[in-house]
This record gives C-alpha cells, structure tokens and sequence, in this order.
C-alpha cells in the first residue's frame, strides 16, 4: 500500500527538512574556541526522523480515506470504540465505579502539586462544558469567553475586597454576573455569524481585559487584587494543604452539577432549538423558534459556567490580575471544546484533562512541550475532525409511539 | 390578494417577480415596508416568526431548508417545536408517515444525506408536524423529477382534502400549479396584475404566452 510516489514524496520532504533545519542543527558556532563544528550527524538524524515520520503520516492519511469508502474497513478503530463504549452500561458502569473510587481517593495518594493540576483540568472541564453550549450546540463562534471568566473572577475579589462577602455568597452572585455580561455581548451581535461574530466576541473579550487593566480606581489596575479569602467550610477555614483538597473536592461536585444540568438542558425544549439555529436560522425561524431569545440564552447559559469559574480560580489562587484573562485563555478552552468533540459532554471532559494535563505531564520533555503539544492538535484536527467523541445523535424510536410511550429516548 | 379557508391557492410569476417575498412577509420573516396582512381577520404583519407560527401558519422555504445535521425525527420534532399536546403529535407522526412511507424507513439518517425528492417530503411534513391552518409552500416542484413532483401534488391536494388545511403554493411550474389549484394570482414586479380562477387562468392566452410557454 505504500507504493513509490509516497516514499519518492516523503525522501522529498526529508531533504527539505534537512534543508530548513541545517542553518541551526548542523552548524555550531562555538564562540569560546572561535571555531565552527559540523555537526552532520545531526543532519542525518533529521533526514531519517523526517523521512519516517512522513512516511507514517502518508500511511494513516492513506487508511483514512479507505475508512471513507468502505465504512466497514476500520471497525477495529479506536476511536468507535470510544463511542461504543459509551453507549454500553456493562462496559462503563464498572468503570465508572472505578473512576468513582480514584477520584475520591487521589487527593490523599497523590501530591498537593498533582492534586492541584487535576482541579485545574476539572475547572477547564466546566469552562468547556459553558462553551460547549455557545458553539458546540448554537453554532456561535465565540473567541471572547475568558472575558465571563474575568468578571467572574473580579466579581468575587472585589466583593471580597470591599465587603467581605465570603465565596459561597459569590458564587451564585459570580454565575449572575456572567450571565448578565452574557447577555451583554449578545444583544449587539444577534446579527452576526462566524467569522463577523468571533472578531467582534474576540474584541469583546479584549475589551474586558483592557478595562482591567487601565481602570486602576475599580480593578486596582495590572498589579491586580491579592489576599482573596479562600473558601470556607462551613465558617471554617483549612491550612493551604486542607484548602488545596477541598477545592478538589468542591471543583468534582462543582463539574457534577455542571455535567448534570448541561446534559438536561442539552436535551431539553431549549437544547433542540440551539441546535436548530446552528443548523439554519430561517428555517428555525419558521419553526417558530424565537431567535432572539434563542441566541441570549445560549450566550447567558454558557457565560454562566465561566461566571462560576472565575470565582473558584479567584477564590483559588487567592490573587487575580488581568494576565491571567488574555486570549490564550479563550482559545485553549474553545481547542478543548473542538478537540474533544463539539456537542460532546464526555468529548469536552476527555479534551479538558487531555489539554491541561498533557502539557503538565510533557515538562519532562521541556522544551519540546510546546511543539509536541502542537502536533497532537494538527494530527487530531486531521484524522479525527469531529473530535475524539462526537456528539451522538438521539434515536427516537416510532414503535414506542404507536404503543403509546415517549417519543423521546 | 385573499384566501378563503380551505382553498388551494397559487401565486405564479417569474423569476424576481417577488413571490418568496410575499410569503417570508407573510410569515414575518421580512417586515413589509407597507400595507397589512390579516390572518383571521387579526394583523399579523407587526408580530414575530413565532407568533405568526403559533397562530397556525406554517411556511415550506424555497429551497426545502432541511436541518442536515439533525436526523429525520429530530427535523420533524423541530416542526413541532411549539406543540406541547405529546398524544397529538404522536398521531400527526403516524399520519405523515402514511402520507411519505419512505420517511420512516429513513428516519435515523441525518437530512443533509436525504436526496432531493425525500428532503422535500421531509419539509413538508416538519411544516405539517406545526399542524398548520395554512400552509405556505414554496416552490416545492424545484429540482425534483416529474414523477416526484406528481407524486408531491398529489399529496398536497390530499392534505387540503383531508385536514380542510388552506393551502398557498407558490410554483415556477406554472401549469402544475393551476391545474391543482382552485384559484390563482400572477405576480409581476412585485404587485398582482391578475387574478381568476384556476381554470381561466389556464385558458388565458396572456398566461399562456407568458408563462406555460404554449
Ligand atoms: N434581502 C434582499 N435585498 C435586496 N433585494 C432582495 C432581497 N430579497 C429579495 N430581493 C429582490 O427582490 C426581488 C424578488 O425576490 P423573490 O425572492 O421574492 O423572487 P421570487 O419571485 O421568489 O423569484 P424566484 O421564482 O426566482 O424564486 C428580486 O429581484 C430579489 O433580487
Ligand atoms: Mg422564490
């Protein structure tokens, strides 16, 4: 299956690499001595690595387009397999009882450093999960989420600042405000799509960061808000190793509630009209969906999840500063929601933990993290555009209808 | 221009005579800049799309504007959307499926990988899934072949014989149009310049020339 042209393409694509990388591979100046070393054997390790690499990328891509004419080829894929076991309860009740049991018990085997990575990929987890509602389910490309993120977070430091108020005060207090900047950035753009919406979210997002950072009088400016209380149990304030675990705990109810009622509201009345309005907005329209209310929805219920974000991260680090609310923030969350499968719950959990604990776990290889990091993302978008889980359609079956059950289900 | 209650209406014209237009205004989805639309005697032309859906008007969009990602059920559930009587809808399903028997043998596929003829059977039965007192088809012959859009008629006709639905048809295929319509208009740079019966209109030499090519 691999004939001669790919590996006449990928002896081509070695020399070129070869080509690109020997003004920094193969030539060493070594200043102390003055002298310059050849360093070829570093060229052939390029030439060979690149060669094969190619060679691996031409076989899948090839494999990929027979899985595309023949569906029945790739059974054997890994990814079905996912989905198949998701939709198996003999297969994922046990490991669900099992995953039960280690989310328990990891904060006291494990370090207050690992423990502290996982809440993070379990607060990307919901941040994915709000997103997931605004372009996974209605379809609106929203670059400017961090910026719901942002006033979640500040809503809490100020509070807590200014009036003592404690966390779980703010916290509903948090997800309001969100919803309500939410719906702020939805009025004026209920006429825009793609491309025109994500410049304008992504000004949106950019503006709220600069108004951060600039008004000193009510955000106190780039040297940010320190001292933020953390949360408390019942009154009762943990040392920092105790608060660490607590916040696991509270991040794992937290991303429950969120996968609760992001599940329900998914298959709800209001669930079946963002996904009309993605689809086509006049026909939704003369189904007798109201667009506007369905496009505000949509951006207040997904702010909310980053409203409620944003005090936990406040609550979390115990300083905010606007550093930490810039466009990266908006693009690995949407690179988790379009990684692990727009639409997706378990897609967006599984994209959550693997963008935030690869890059972590990837130290070992330090500088090569990023670009390691990088290649997961093109070969995925390549070979899985759908995302590592997709969303799965709702069977309605008739035959319950004519015995008089559900339609749904 | 009028309609009576349980008639088949038809609103023939060339291409950019305004005919789409008239029917995205009488469902609200383009404000008319003047005049009035009355439904049952009430305004409708200052109400939203949502309104005028649940008041009992229900629009087949040129161009069938099918959901192509969601499946043939959800596209049917979607017609529904503002029903809540659970029993009821059940019924309408079971009506439809007698109506287009090859919509339930397709019903877990999505509506983008439906051929032509099946997604516009599809967008006439989301309209009807609204259980519409009027029902706006428009151009519901484009781009089917003739026994489909025989078949498609066919159809139309039985609905308004069957459930007293009134129905306005808007076709390019003029003689199609007149032949199972009672009364017909012929639009021209968007305003009316005739109206008669079906039958006249067939008969008409105007109409002839301009429009049946005879
Ligand atoms: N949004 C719009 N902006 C500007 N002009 C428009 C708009 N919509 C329609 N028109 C114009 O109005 C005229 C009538 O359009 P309409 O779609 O109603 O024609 P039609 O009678 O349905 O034609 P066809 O038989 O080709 O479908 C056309 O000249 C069209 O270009
Ligand atoms: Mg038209």
């Amino acid at each position: 299956m691999l004939n001669f042209s790919k590996i006449k393409k990928s002896l081509l694509t070695a020399i070129w690499f070869m080509f690109l990388t020997f003004p920094i591979m193969v030539i060493h100046i070594n200043p102390v001595e003055k002298a310059v070393e050849w360093r070829w054997h570093n060229m052939f390790l390029v030439g060979a690595g690149s060669f094969l690499l190619s060679l691996l990328w031409h076989y899948l891509i090839k494999k990929k387009e027979r899985c595309f004419k023949d569906a029945g080829a790739c059974e054997s894929d890994t990814a079905p397999f996912l989905q198949r076991f998701m939709n198996e309860p003999r297969l994922y009740k046990p490991a669900l009882s099992a995953l039960t049991v280690i989310s328990l018990s990891f904060p006291f085997l494990f370090s207050s450093y690992q423990v502290n990575i996982m809440t993070t990929a379990l607060m990307y987890a919901v941040l994915g999960l709000g997103l997931n509602i605004v372009v996974g389910l209605a379809g609106l490309l929203d670059l400017g989420y961090v910026a719901f993120y942002a006033v979640g977070a500040y809503s809490y430091a100020l509070l807590n600042h200014h009036f003592g108020l404690g966390f779980w005060t703010v916290l509903p207090v948090g997800a309001l405000l969100g919803a309500l900047f939410g719906i702020l950035l939805g009025f004026p753009v209920l006429r825009l799509r793609g491309d025109y919406l994500a410049i304008v979210t992504l000004g949106f997002g950019e503006i709220i960061r600069l108004i951060l950072e600039n008004w000193n009088e009510f955000s106190f400016g780039p040297s940010g808000i320190a001292n933020i209380a953390r949360p408390s149990f019942f009154g009762m304030q943990f040392p920092l190793k105790g608060a660490t675990i607590y916040i696991y705990f509270l991040m794992i109810a937290l991303a429950l509630f969120t996968v609760f009622v992001v599940s329900r509201l998914q298959n709800s009345r209001i669930g079946r009209a963002w996904e009309a309005l993605r689809e086509d907005e006049i026909a939704c329209q003369a189904m007798g969906i109201d667009k506007t209310r369905t496009k505000l929805s949509a951006f207040a219920l997904g702010a909310t999840w980053a409203g409620m974000m944003g005090v936990v991260f406040a609550a979390r680090t115990t300083f905010i500063n606007p550093a930490s609310f810039t466009f990266i923030e908006s693009a690995i969350i949407l690179s988790i929601v379009v990684l692990g499968g727009m639409g997706s719950i378990p897609g967006v959990i599984a994209g959550a933990f693997i963008l935030i604990l690869l890059p972590e776990h990837l130290r070992v290889f330090s500088e090569y993290r990023m670009l390691i990091f990088g290649a997961v993302l093109i070969i995925m978008m390549v070979f899985r555009p759908q995302g590592m889980i997709s969303m799965t359609r709702r069977i309605y079956r008739f035959e319950n209808v004519k015995e008089g059950r559900g339609i749904d289900k | 221009m009028e309609i009576s209650e349980g008639e088949i209406i038809t609103l023939i014209g060339a291409n950019g005579a305004g005919k789409t237009t008239t029917l995205m205004s009488i469902s609200g989805l383009v404000p008319p800049k003047s005049g009035e639309i009355l439904f049952l005697g009430k305004p409708i032309h200052k109400m939203s799309p949502d309104k005028i859906v649940s008041l009992g008007i229900s629009q087949v969009p040129e161009g069938r504007r099918i959901f192509p990602h969601l499946t043939v059920m959800e596209n049917l559930h979607m017609g529904a959307f503002l029903r809540r009587d659970t029993d009821r809808i059940k019924k309408d399903l079971e009506y439809i499926f007698e109506l287009f028997p090859i919509l339930p043998s397709r019903r877990h596929q999505t509506g983008g990988t439906l051929s032509g003829g099946e997604q516009q059977m599809l967008a006439i039965s989301r309209a009807l899934m609204a259980r519409p007192r009027l029902l706006l088809l428009d151009e519901p012959s484009l781009g089917l072949a003739p026994k489909i859009i025989k078949q498609i008629f066919e159809i139309i006709r039985k609905i308004n014989a069957e459930h007293k639905t009134t129905i306005f048809l808007v076709e390019q295929n003029a003689n199609l149009a007149l032949q199972a319509a009672d009364r017909g208009y012929v639009m021209e740079n968007g305003s009316i310049v005739l109206s008669d019966t079906a039958q006249n209109l067939l008969s008409n030499n105007d109409v002839k020339k301009a429009y049946l090519g005879l």
